[in-house]
């Protein structure tokens, strides 16, 4: 057998991608034990990878998937049912291999991809677990590649789902959606999540080549949550904030890796269709009524996408959309680049002030940030020997390394002025 | 086999490294990139990591209840670890040889730094003796 062509791979990825969770949830939806069906889906997507680019993608992948995820399933059943003697499963399960191939051509998926998305992101599981578990029963991912995006052992990757889906069977929740008045609350938690998954990419620019990328990954998720519920405005506001800030992913680090801060990205290597995207959505989202913090979010990235250079910047606009924020959360990061943006507005003196009110939170009195921003706005105000201080404080106590490195450069460069 | 090989670096001052000119600071972030690069591609490399400065730094200790007992860092240290390189080398020579390229590493000026790399090798199953 020859090997098949890359392009022909990528597609059958892309499609077993595309109905990994439309087939877990046909499958789970009947057979009713959504860790099993987890296990079965997994081993069948695996099974198609290996057999379509030889043979071929079956006239009706969808149904191929469901029979071999339920065959599966049966087989599990009934060694279990061996050996906790609980005949009567079988008997009910048995003859519902047929009616499960059927029964998945009858809808789209969507409803279920839903379900299993508010599921996997259950308010009960940590969010690294929630992460691991979205990306193999809803990503349809791996769990190697899962473990090597975040570059962990697949044996530790592998336990912590596992874990994740035992938590979610203790906690018996019914494979269906949430009833309408906890609707909200765990849309919330998906989101959260998802955000998180966003982050986890972003943030860890190595230098290693893992084929995937968490940021894309989420974008892909919201993207599709965006389909399946395209009037909630904070669904449309985080897939905005995601586009406007992965739109700025090649400018963001240099030749070596190192990291380029906002004010001195080359703005021309921007991707303007992802920010052209970005801003058309949260300019939909906004006037929606009840404006929510991933739009707000969205809103000060556009501004910030949307300005020719970082002088021309609309600070007056990105200080009202903090102060808003701020108002909405009791988030000490928020505090902090609010108080930012009072220093481009009112200059360095006025940031400062703000941050000697900002130090007394214990939950940002330790944090490596504070001195970093402390000394862009001494640099700022002209008192370089402080400025160059509160950078290699900074420098130490920061926990990513493409910072530490950066911190340490802009203190080093004041000595060279 | 399995090496560990562990980088320290002296106290006085968290990161010295801080201190140095910037062009310094650059040739020394480029050499261990490009270490790490050539340690990958040799396909010698197991795990590295960078740790973050002993200001994160805390002594656990198990209280008579079990119980963690943290403390603050360790101001007596003459010395910390800085981080680390797991390598998978076919005799402990050439883990020597990896090590003592890392402890060349560029230090101000471009001079070799030469701080004590600590190698020691990662317990295992026991090896075959007919091997």
């Amino acid at each position: 057998m020859s090997a098949p062509d890359p392009q022909t791979q990528a597609q059958i990825e892309r499609l077993l991608r595309e109905l990994a969770p439309q087939v877990l949830g046909a499958v789970t939806r009947r057979c009713g034990d959504f860790a099993a069906a987890e296990d079965a889906v997994q081993q069948a997507l695996i099974a198609a990878a290996e057999r379509w680019p030889g043979e071929g993608v079956p006239e009706e992948p969808r149904a191929w998937l469901v029979r071999v995820a339920s065959r599966r399933v049966i087989d599990h059943v009934r060694a279990e049912t061996a050996r906790r003697r609980r005949e009567e499963l079988v008997v009910s399960l048995v003859p519902a291999e047929d009616q499960l191939a059927q029964a998945a051509g009858d809808d789209d998926g969507g409803d279920d991809t839903l379900v299993l998305l508010v599921m996997c992101c259950h308010p009960a599981l940590s969010p690294a677990s929630a992460i691991a578990l979205t990306l193999r029963a809803v990503g349809g991912l791996t769990t190697a590649e899962i473990a090597r995006a975040f570059l962990v052992p697949e044996a530790t990757m592998a336990q912590r789902i596992s874990r994740a889906k035992q938590s979610i069977k203790a906690s018996g929740v019914p494979f269906a959606l949430p009833a309408a008045e906890q609707w909200a609350e765990r849309l919330a938690a998906v989101l959260h999540v998802l955000y998180l998954m966003f982050n986890e990419g972003y943030a860890s620019s190595g230098p290693e080549l893992t084929r995937v990328d968490l940021s894309s990954e989420a974008m892909r998720l919201v993207r599709m949550l965006h389909r399946l519920v395209p009037d909630d405005g904070e669904v449309m506001g985080l897939l905005a904030l995601m586009l406007l800030t992965d739109a700025r992913r090649a400018a963001r680090t240099g030749p070596a890796g190192e990291l380029i801060p906002l004010d001195e990205q080359d703005r021309g290597r921007w991707d303007r269709a992802a920010i052209a995207e970005g801003v058309a959505l949260v300019t939909a989202a906004l006037p929606r009524g009840a404006v929510g913090a991933y739009q707000l979010q969205a809103a000060i990235a556009a501004v910030h996408d949307e300005a020719p250079s970082a002088d021309a910047t609309d600070w007056p606009q990105i200080l009202a959309l903090y102060s808003l924020l701020l108002q909405m959360s009791d988030n000490p990061m928020v505090a902090l680049n609010h108080a930012i943006a009072l220093a481009m507005v009112r200059g360095p003196a006025a940031g400062l002030e703000r941050l000697d009110a900002l130090a007394l939170d214990a939950r940002l009195a330790e944090h490596h940030r504070v001195d970093a921003v402390r000394g862009h706005l001494l640099e700022r105000a002209g008192d370089r020997a402080a400025a160059q201080q509160h950078y290699r404080r900074a420098a130490d106590r920061t926990t990513s390394t493409p910072e530490r490195d950066y911190l340490l450069m802009k203190a080093a460069r004041l000595d060279e002025r | 086999m399995k090496y560990m090989l562990m980088m320290h670096t002296p106290a006085g001052g968290p990161y010295q490294i801080a201190r140095w000119p910037q062009q310094d600071i650059q040739a020394h972030i480029a050499f261990m990139k490009n270490f790490a690069k050539a340690l990958g591609a040799s396909g010698e490399l197991v795990a590295a990591e960078g740790l973050a400065g002993p200001d994160q730094a805390r002594r656990v200790q198990a209280g008579s209840d079990g119980k963690p007992i943290t403390d603050g860092v360790f101001p007596e240290a003459k010395e910390f670890l800085a981080g680390y390189w797991i390598v998978d080398v076919d005799r402990p020579e050439r883990a020597y040889e990896i090590a003592a390229q890392a402890s060349a590493a560029p230090g101000q000026g471009g001079k070799p730094l030469n701080l004590v790399i600590e190698v020691r090798e990662v317990m295992s199953a026991p090896r075959d003796p007919a091997e």
